[in-house]
């Protein structure tokens, strides 16, 4: 199984422990992820909510370089996926789009590549099967997955399974042996892209779904987000600080806690790199 | 302008002789005397003569061979347009008619009618349509004027190729079968029964009453349901002109109007109904526990059951799916205790056929699925529940007796959130239209919640409130003033649990806000769809069904309780969302066609049917599978196919079928058709 | 408040543009509020989602274009998930921004545009976001020069925070950049359909 890698900037960066983790069980399962050559960033937020050909080019060149390596490109950020299956709907479907962008790329050739998202990958290709063969231990964690927004919605354009009730994520660590908690906020938002620009929001979205994954019981939320992960690893201290209520609870990337059912090292997973500890949680489920 | 006058100044035409095309020759092969066609144009008042010059139309038509009088007026369909007809056949002597009007649709009965009054052979008498298919779709007068005596000369020549055909006759068998015994089915056959009829009133479901039964009070009295309902179960199961036939299913139907014969299915209880006494102790005995259907799921049956208290036929059915004998093949413990001995495992379908000249169709209507409100939780947490669970629980006779209680825990909710247009008028869910029931049935639950729960509060999510109907916004407005329901206009986005609570996040959008309620239950207002299964019915009874698979009616306003196919009635919610006093009426109506077409002796076969040259066939078969009424048949003696002319509906099917061209449509011929095409080509 | 209708003010060429740009018909929207009701963002709009698309449904696109709703959208797609009608409301959104940006309105939340540039200029420049000097130029441009400061040595600690930014996107990235300079060099010669109708100075 050979794909093209998409890690995008904050894999790069803020969230270099999501592309360890990537990489480690992507090799553990014998996926082979290529990355893209000089890869770009997406364009994210800012650029769809700047300029509509921005938004659709910078994806455009991307899946151009992907090509090269690979028909299906794997990408792990659901921020970046997002842009990705946004950005092809928008070129085969406008035509002046398609027209405006043929200008400076060859744009036809991006037709028929596939862009995936890891947890897809690891669901349908690899199989739960052999995540259930391949895993060493069975990990004590009572986890909540969070699936956020942009993996899921809108379903028309990211092809996920239940836009209110997803699955994938809960199947895939169920099958490596943790207990998923199904809660309602799976699709809640964390107020994403305002980490910056209305932190104040953010709060306020975040300290919810906090306090709604200690509510149901969960020892951690398995993310699939970068920006998830940031929003909701790094404003713990400060929702303690504004709304005075208890929110710690540890924030994995998926393939952090796969990695660990499948007995990788720690190290190797970029486990610690979390503003939130996790080794009392992990030393009390013998995961240390 | 009288008829007198009319006649003073029609156009005679020049020659009442063959003429022109018709040459001696051509006269003395077609081996009868030279048509003499007369030709009515109508102005229906401006609605033609404002577009189509009809007097110049008069005066072209005229000039026709065999055309031997041409006029027009105002309104030929008037009393004074239908006595010059009559008077104009006589007078000159016309063996053929042609009336340039409007759809036959429309008037065809009229006005061959008439020509039948002047001693004229109905079926010669033809409609040309410079109405609807000339001067209503057209503008350009010039171009409209020639296009009407285009379509006039068409059938200028199809009527002189018609023969004189003849209506034959049927026997009615004056019996009528009821598909559904819910409140539409059983009123429509107390109505026909009590016109002195026979009715078979059928339903798949083991007992009588649909979904009525399930119901507590009902709008906009607030009267009990099984007070209102019961009397008239309990007439049809007594009335002696009515048979039920429960846990029975339409397998088969064939003929037609005033002669169907139906094939029905009578599902094997495993349990012999005459000799059930209903006394309940196989039930009693039953070891295994299945959810109740009747109940919606908020209570547990046995696998031999009777649905409800009061069901009728009060008979225990085995269900197969969940009896521990037939899925092991050890148990009969029902059979044991059963004093009557009334259990038989071994019972099998039984086919029954039966003959019957009407047909009601009164299947119903059922909830939307659970699996397409993800946002609500609906199928998913146990407090979110829908209106015919409350029903249930509102209904003395239910499984709480009367009483409000979360399905989770047994305690009485205080704070309870309805929401309408579940599904309903949503078309990301697939349906557009609006289920017409909730918002009175909203109104209804909010205030015998407050009834019931004293120191409880109903908010309701509304996004208009339609409550057309005698005392119904009245009852609404008591809703708010008396019962302090709060009305929030606006969509619910999501309700999630948390602890022992329901969040519902909704909006008010006359305020421009956000509203969270944590309540203690939800109930939602789920879209009315139509029974399952009813695509199967209509393709038996050869119905037609809408976008939304609701039974389709002959015409919305016209004719909104007959069908396409003669003979079959719709009545209920089976046609289109309705409420039990539109359902009543609409149930009586639908017998009251039944009566009618019961009134007479018999029935008058349209004689516009197939005809096969016996000579020609060649025995093939294609034109029996080409016919959906089941008219063509194989003479085996002969090896021919023939036709039944009365179940035949001339829809011309077998003819474009048939690859020898032996068989025609009496009066649409070929040669006809031929000559009508080469008549503009 | 009270606003004049006439026929010419319901449905301007300013409308028909943004449902151009969305995809959208902003007269399939029957105001049912199930975008609001679970908008995430909703509490601290001025207008609730379903009266943006009401002002546009009314052709009061000035309300719609200046307004914090706009701006404070999180592009969550929750609305368009959930939207009876299948309006696609996030496209209404995206639409909006970009003629508010295209006309040179002033965003009534000015951080949110400034750090959207500031990003895009960014990756002009490099090719991938350079997180230190992004939230540095956005602090110091909107004065919060010690926002989350506190955050960045406990990120760099973790080797998560990286001090020298990386050029490699840079040559992919050009030709989308390229890509827009092109529409833009083009746009004149356009039909200037969204121009006329709301009277406001372009750029």
């Amino acid at each position: 199984m050979k794909y093209a890698y998409y890690p995008g900037c904050s894999l790069h960066a803020t969230a270099v422990d999501y592309d360890e983790s990537t990489q480690a069980v992507a090799k553990a399962l014998g996926v082979e992820l290529i990355e893209v050559p000089d890869w770009s960033c997406c364009g994210s937020t800012p650029a769809h909510c700047t300029d509509e050909l921005l938004a659709a080019a910078l994806p455009a060149q991307n899946l151009l370089a992907a090509k090269a390596v690979a028909d299906q490109v794997v990408v792990c950020c659901s921020a970046c996926f997002s842009r990705f299956k946004f950005a092809q709907k928008h070129i085969e479907e406008k035509d002046d789009l398609r027209a405006q962008l043929s200008e400076t790329m060859p744009i036809d050739e991006i037709e028929g590549m596939q862009v995936r998202h890891l947890i897809d990958v690891l669901v349908r290709d690899v199989g739960l099967e052999k995540i259930e063969q391949a895993k060493q231990c069975d990990p004590q964690l009572k986890v909540v997955c969070y699936y956020g927004c942009l993996l899921t919605r809108p379903p028309k354009v990211t092809e996920w399974d239940d836009p209110e009730d997803p699955q994938m994520m809960d199947d895939l660590l169920r099958a490596a042996g943790m207990e998923t908690i199904d809660w309602p906020f799976k699709t809640e938002c964390c107020g994403a892209t305002f980490a910056l620009t209305r932190t104040d929001i953010v709060l306020r979205l975040t300290a919810e779904i906090l306090q709604m994954a200690r509510e149901v019981g969960a020892d951690c939320i398995s993310v699939a987000c970068p920006l998830c992960h940031a929003n909701l690893d790094m404003r713990q201290d400060d929702i303690r600080k504004k709304f005075g209520v208890e929110c710690d609870i540890p924030i994995f990337y998926f393939t952090q806690l796969l990695g660990l059912a499948l007995g990788l090292e720690k190290r190797d997973l970029g486990i610690g790199r979390a503003l939130v500890n996790c080794d009392e949680l992990l030393t009390a489920k013998g995961l240390a | 302008m009288t008829a007198e006058q009319a006649l003073v100044n029609s156009t005679e035409t020049a020659s009442a002789q063959p003429a022109n095309g018709l040459t001696d020759t051509d006269a003395a092969s077609s081996a009868r005397q030279a048509p003499r066609v007369g030709v009515f144009i109508c102005h229906c008042g401006i609605n033609i003569a404002k577009t189509v010059d009809v007097e110049r139309v008069t005066a072209e038509i005229a000039k026709e061979p065999n055309v031997v009088f041409a006029t027009n007026y105002t309104y030929v369909c008037s009393t004074p347009g239908q006595e010059m007809i009559v008077e104009t056949i006589k007078s000159h002597r016309l063996d053929r008619l042609v009336v340039a009007s409007c759809s036959p649709k429309m008037h065809e009965t009229t006005f061959r009618r008439a020509a039948a009054k002047g001693g004229l052979n109905p079926f010669l008498c033809e409609m040309a349509n410079i109405r609807e298919q000339c001067s209503w779709v057209h503008e350009d007068r010039e171009q409209a004027t020639q296009k009407a005596i285009e379509i006039i000369h068409t059938i200028l020549e199809k009527v002189k190729g018609d023969e004189a055909l003849e209506v034959s006759q049927v026997s009615i068998t004056r019996r009528a079968l009821v598909i559904g015994a819910g409140i539409a089915g059983i009123q429509t056959a107390l109505d026909i029964a009590n016109g002195g009829h026979e009715v078979l009133l059928l339903d798949r479901y083991p007992c009588i009453g649909g979904n009525m039964a399930r119901l507590g009070e009902t709008f906009p009295t607030l009267d009990c349901a099984s007070c209102i309902f019961t009397p008239k179960v309990v007439e049809a199961a007594q009335a002696e002109n009515i048979t039920l036939l429960t846990y029975s299913e339409i397998e088969e139907v064939t003929g037609s109007v005033g002669n169907f014969e139906v094939t029905i299915r009578r599902k094997a209880r495993s349990v012999d109904e005459s000799k059930c006494t209903g006394c309940g102790l196989c039930i009693e005995k039953c070891p295994t526990k299945v959810l109740s259907e009747f109940d919606r799921g908020m209570t547990t049956r046995k696998a031999i059951y009777i649905p409800f208290a009061q069901a009728v036929p009060n008979v225990a059915t085995i269900d197969k799916e969940s009896c521990r004998y037939y899925k092991t093949g050890k148990c009969k413990v029902c059979q044991k205790f059963c004093q009557a001995d009334a259990i038989v495992f071994d019972q099998e379908d039984e086919m029954i056929t039966e003959k019957v000249g009407a047909i009601i169709a009164a299947t119903g209507y059922e909830l939307l699925s659970k699996d397409v409100y993800g946002e609500y939780g609906y199928g998913q947490y146990p407090d979110v529940i829908d209106g015919l669970q409350l029903e249930r629980m509102l209904s003395a006779a239910g499984p709480t007796t009367g009483e409000i209680r979360r399905p989770s825990d047994g305690e009485v909710p205080k704070e309870v959130v309805f929401i309408q247009c579940v599904g309903s008028r949503d078309d990301s869910k697939g349906i557009s239209y609006c289920s017409k029931i909730c918002c009175m049935y909203t109104a209804k639950h909010a205030r015998l919640f407050k009834h019931r729960v004293h120191d409880g509060q109903a908010y309701v999510f509304y996004m208009d409130i339609r409550a057309g109907g005698k005392r119904y916004e009245e009852f609404v407005k008591q809703a708010i003033t008396e019962d302090d329901a709060v009305y929030l206009r606006g969509r619910v986005s999501k309700v999630y649990p948390r602890g022992k609570k329901l969040i519902v996040r909704g909006a008010d959008t006359l305020s421009g806000t956000q509203i969270e309620i944590a309540a203690d239950m939800v109930v939602l207002a789920c879209a009315i769809v139509p029974s399952p299964g009813v695509e199967d019915l209509a393709r038996k009874l050869r119905i037609g069904y809408d976008e939304n698979k609701f039974f389709a009616e002959a015409h919305v306003k016209l004719r909104p309780v007959e069908t396409n196919t003669a003979g079959v009635f719709l009545a209920g919610a089976c046609q289109a969302p309705k409420d039990i006093p539109d359902t009543v009426a609409q149930a009586g109506c639908a017998a009251a066609k039944v009566l009618s077409l019961f009134a007479h002796d018999h029935l008058t076969s349209e004689p516009v049917v197939a005809w096969v040259d016996e000579e020609v066939c060649s025995g093939c078969g294609l034109c029996i599978k080409a016919c959906s009424y089941d008219a063509r048949k194989m003479d085996q003696r002969k090896r021919v196919a023939i036709v039944e002319e009365v179940l035949c509906q001339g829809c011309g099917a077998c003819i474009s079928a048939c690859p020898n061209s032996s068989c025609e449509l009496k009066n649409f011929r070929s040669d006809q058709i031929v000559a009508m095409v080469d008549a503009v080509t | 408040m009270k606003y004049v209708l006439d026929q010419e003010k319901i449905r301007p060429d300013l409308v028909r543009t943004i449902e151009r740009l969305s995809g959208e018909d902003v007269r399939q929207c029957y105001q049912c509020g199930k975008c609001s009701a679970g908008c995430p963002i909703a509490a601290d709009m001025d207008l609730p989602p379903n009266q943006v698309m009401r002002m546009l449904q009314l052709g009061l696109t000035d309300e719609a274009l200046d307004s914090r709703t706009i701006w404070l959208c999180a592009s969550c797609e929750t609305c368009t998930t959930r939207c009876p009608r299948e309006v696609d409301l996030a496209a209404v959104m995206d639409a909006l921004r970009h003629e508010a940006l295209r006309q040179g309105r002033k965003s009534p939340i000015r951080q949110i545009p400034f750090f959207n540039r500031t990003f895009l200029r960014l990756i002009k420049k490099y090719g991938r976001v350079f997180e230190m000097e992004l939230i540095g130029r956005f602090n110091v441009g909107t004065l919060h020069f010690f926002k989350d400061v506190t955050k960045a040595p406990r990120l760099f600690f973790r080797g998560r925070l990286k001090l020298w930014p990386s050029f490699k996107g840079r040559k992919t990235a050009r030709p989308a950049f390229q890509a827009v300079k092109n529409a833009q060099r083009h746009e004149p010669a356009e039909p200037p359909a969204a121009d006329e109708s709301a009277g406001n100075p372009t750029p």
